[in-house]
């Protein structure tokens, strides 16, 4: 769930209380510089790769795989956010709260996307996401990097690339921030 | 802060909403400068126009705004509808109701026809489109939503980073038909309610009767108001509400109160201009300085489809901050 969403989501809404620290500032970043790796070598390079991060949690993350990636191969790589609140299926259901603009630099016609979000859970962002992107044209491939992967998955979606896989429970929270990777629980304020 | 159920005032957002809608109004902003400018948001949803009083921009803005949204648009033509048979406001309404409408956008000669509507709806939400003297809340927000984007755009910052916080002690200047402009007074409300300096310049016989309760001041030299203005709002002589009798004729007006070529020299350099629309060019403002970089006319048209998005979008399909989770 996204920071503005928490923090106006009544009555869980609120305050996340970490319970466990389960990857370290270190080991988020050397996750990072893994899947850099495996992004570059699974498309041979970074020709017409466009990294889209997720708001808002997966924007730093693409923001820091495409610095990484910059590094390993050289030159720039192209670098989008992406909302996807006007494109969820539970508008009316729960909060649904735009989160900041979407900025998509070029066409994505004949481009590959890789898709960049913190927390995979029940796929229904990424599915979202899928959605926002045919938008902007007609991709090439699409795929997903994320830095947690939760399980609890309501749709056909899998990642490509992957931080950590994390068995939960439906009930726990899960945090990516610069402190690394916590689990815990929304608490009520 | 609650959801409004409707906007038929400013006052229904209170400043939290007038800032949501600002913000979300970014987002369908961007939306807009796509090559496929739609979103599938409020797909099923039911937007129905229902304009009593004529109208090009509001009406064609409210129905691109839907359509962008996926909502399907069914508008009422008045004048080729039951209305002309006799049947009453109320029996529109219920009409409306029946066939399962989620909006109901509404322009009516009558002050508070909105209101009324708004009591009488079970379903549908309501949206003033402009009734009467009263309040057109839509064109007061997307002025705001314009101002700032100039204002950010000069600062090469993002309109969000400013927030709200650009509105307070702006100067304000609103001049001309104040007495009959629904824009005046919900512009009033609005920049009022963040914190700007609203002053009004007219004729005295067309401000209105009583300004008591109103956050403003009233210009006593309006070629010195100009000077102080950050921005300066023009409004139509409302011919149609009868302000032609109002003043002596047209030419004294412009001579007293219009935005001539001399005047223009008198603003700041950073001075905008906005009007709400239709402009009678050689009236409240000279044909010249209509075209001019400052005056924002057609740049309020398109920002009208974002904001009235972000309305649509807040009132029917999205979330408050801080509204209560059903779960």
């Amino acid at each position: 769930m996204a920071e503005r969403e928490r923090s106006h989501t009544r009555p869980l809404g609120g305050v996340f209380v970490a319970h466990s620290q389960v990857l370290s500032a270190a080991d988020v970043h050397r996750a990072l510089t893994r899947m850099s790796h495996e992004v570059i070598e699974r498309n041979g390079g970074l020709e017409d790769v466009i990294l889209v991060g997720l708001q808002t949690g997966g924007v730093p993350l693409a923001t820091k795989m495409a610095e990484s990636m910059a590094q390993i191969e050289g030159g720039e790589l192209a670098l989008g956010t992406l909302d996807v609140a006007f494109y969820r299926d539970d508008i009316g259901l729960r909060p649904v709260l735009p989160e900041a603009v979407t900025n998509i630099p070029v066409d994505l016609a004949g481009k590959v996307v890789i898709l960049v979000d913190d927390v995979l859970f029940t796929g229904r962002t990424i599915r979202a996401a899928l959605n926002a992107l045919n938008d902007f044209g007609r991709a090439r491939s699409v795929q997903l990097a994320v830095m947690v992967d939760r399980g609890h998955r309501e749709l056909p979606i899998r990642p490509d690339y992957v931080g950590k896989n994390l068995p939960t429970s439906r009930e726990e929270m899960v945090d990516v921030g610069d402190d690394g990777v916590w689990i815990g629980t929304l608490e009520s304020k | 802060m609650s959801r409004p159920q409707h906007l038929l005032s400013v006052t229904d957002l209170g400043v939290d909403g007038i800032e949501e809608v600002l913000r979300v109004a970014e987002s369908f902003a961007e939306v807009e400068r796509r090559s496929v400018p739609k979103v599938p948001t409020l797909r099923g949803k039911v937007v129905a126009t229902l304009f009593f009083e004529e109208s090009t921009r509001t009406r064609l803005s409210f129905e691109t705004a839907a359509k962008r949204l996926s909502a399907d648009v069914l508008s009422l033509a008045v004048a080729t509808s039951s209305v002309k048979k006799g049947e009453s406001l109320r029996d529109t309404v219920e009409t409306v109701e029946a066939l399962g409408i989620d909006a109901l956008i509404i322009r009516h000669s009558s002050s508070g026809a909105p209101h009324q509507v708004a009591r009488w709806a079970r379903r549908a939400r309501v949206i003033n489109a402009g009734d009467g003297w009263h309040e057109h809340p839509t064109q007061a927000l997307l002025d705001l939503f314009t101002v700032r984007q100039v204002l950010a755009e000069r600062k090469g910052a993002s309109p969000e980073e400013l927030g709200v916080d650009c509105f307070e002690g702006l100067r304000v200047l609103i001049v001309g038909d104040i007495r009959h402009s629904r824009v005046a007074r919900s512009e009033v409300l609005a920049y009022g309610a963040l914190g700007a300096k609203v002053t009004l310049a007219a004729p005295g016989s067309l401000l209105p009767p009583s300004l008591e309760g109103w956050p403003v001041t009233v210009a006593a030299d309006f070629d010195a108001a100009l000077a102080d203005a950050d921005v300066v709002s023009l409004l139509r002589l409302q011919a149609e509400r009868g302000s032609g009798t109002f003043v002596p004729s047209l030419r004294e007006y412009t001579a007293g109160w219009g935005l001539t070529a001399r005047r223009v020299d008198l603003l700041g350099d950073d001075a905008i201009v906005t009007h709400p629309g239709p402009m009678v060019r050689g009236v409240e403002i000279a044909s010249d300085v209509a075209d001019m970089p400052r005056t924002v006319v057609t740049q309020q048209v398109s920002n009208g489809v974002a904001v009235r998005m972000a309305i649509l979008f807040l009132l029917l399909g999205g979330e408050w901050p801080g509204e209560a989770r059903v779960d």
